[in-house]
């Protein structure tokens, strides 16, 4: 779980120029990182590749932060 | 003065007169060209006579998964998809009173939305890559309608509503989104036209004769260069004056 939460918090930090305390569970990657609504597919796109797994459509417009990222990962890989 | 060296461009319709010009116009700039249609056999021999660097990727764009499968078969053939032209398209001529929905789904299906599903499967590696050229090939009819062409126009109008639409979202990401709308041009399909056909078609246009197809292909070039980075969502209309929009 840490480790994935590790991962995860590299490529936002990485993608969207953002300090990494600022990366906490309950942070909207719009809202509170500064991302705007491209930067969120490619977040995507990126944990797609880190994490060798598939984010259907769906399933990607309901992760807005990084809380609900790293239990969508956690949970499919 | 356009360079397109190390570019890979995938070109639909490539086996038409239009499309095959495109590619050729492409591929003489330095770019790797994906040359995709319905029919193998021209698409062969273009690839012949072209030499190096030109792919054959046959697809049906009638067939939706052949379709999603198309942009990944171009950037495992040519390593990615810098380039998309959508050029192919096809025409269900019917007064409108008259137009089956099979004939209004066809052209819909074929012309707007095969276009739409190839733009969404090339944006993903042109987002990483920082950088994207689409190249829509409307019409001068998705202007100015065209009677019997009610499918035909909604089509090629839809293009252009669609990629200014894709060209906003795309732009942060230096992905540029264009139309080419040609006026009547010269290929095989206006070759079965009469001599007095043909002159009835030049009084309406005030360049008095039809345009070529490498005078789309060199409006394509210009849309797929770096030097047109700072355009997009636009429409370049390529009609010798026959619509001046």
């Amino acid at each position: 779980m840490s480790d994935v939460a590790d991962r995860v918090r590299k490529i936002v930090v990485e993608h969207l120029g953002v300090e990494e305390d600022k990366v906490v569970e309950g942070a909207s990657f719009i809202d509170d990182l500064g991302a705007d609504s491209l930067d969120t597919v490619e977040l995507v796109m990126a944990f797609e590749e880190e994490f060798g797994i598939e984010i259907p459509d769906d399933a990607a417009e309901t992760i807005q932060s990084f809380g609900d990222a790293v239990k969508f990962i956690s949970s499919a890989s | 003065m356009f360079d397109l060296t190390g570019k890979n461009a995938l070109i639909t319709g490539a086996s038409g007169g239009i499309g095959g010009e495109i590619a050729k116009t492409l591929h003489a700039a330095g770019a790797t060209v994906g040359l995709s249609g319905t029919r193998v056999e021209p698409l062969e021999a273009l690839a012949a006579e072209l030499g190096e660097r030109a792919h054959v990727l046959p697809c049906n764009l009638s067939d939706g998964a052949a379709v999603d499968a198309l942009p990944k078969a171009a950037a495992e053939a040519m390593g990615s998809v810098d380039i998309l032209v959508n050029n192919a398209g096809i025409t269900r001529d019917q007064i409108f009173m008259r137009m089956s929905d099979d004939e209004w789904g066809d052209v819909i299906n074929v012309n707007l939305t095969s276009t739409m599903r190839l733009c969404k499967g090339v944006i993903r590696g042109m987002m990483k890559a920082r950088w994207g050229r689409i190249v829509n090939v409307s019409s001068i009819v998705g202007a100015t309608g065209n009677p019997g062409q009610a499918n035909y126009a909604a089509s090629k109008a839809g293009m252009v509503g669609m990629s200014k639409s894709i060209a906003y979202e795309v732009a942060s990401r230096g992905i540029t989104v264009n139309c080419v709308a040609p006026g009547f041009i010269a290929t095989a399909m206006t070759d079965k036209l009469t001599d007095d056909q043909k002159g009835k078609i030049n009084q309406q246009i005030p360049a008095g004769r039809m345009g070529t197809p490498e005078e789309i292909a060199a409006a394509a070039l210009y849309l797929a260069s770096d030097q047109a980075a700072y355009v997009t969502g636009t429409t370049l209309h390529v009609n010798g004056g026959m619509a001046m929009l």
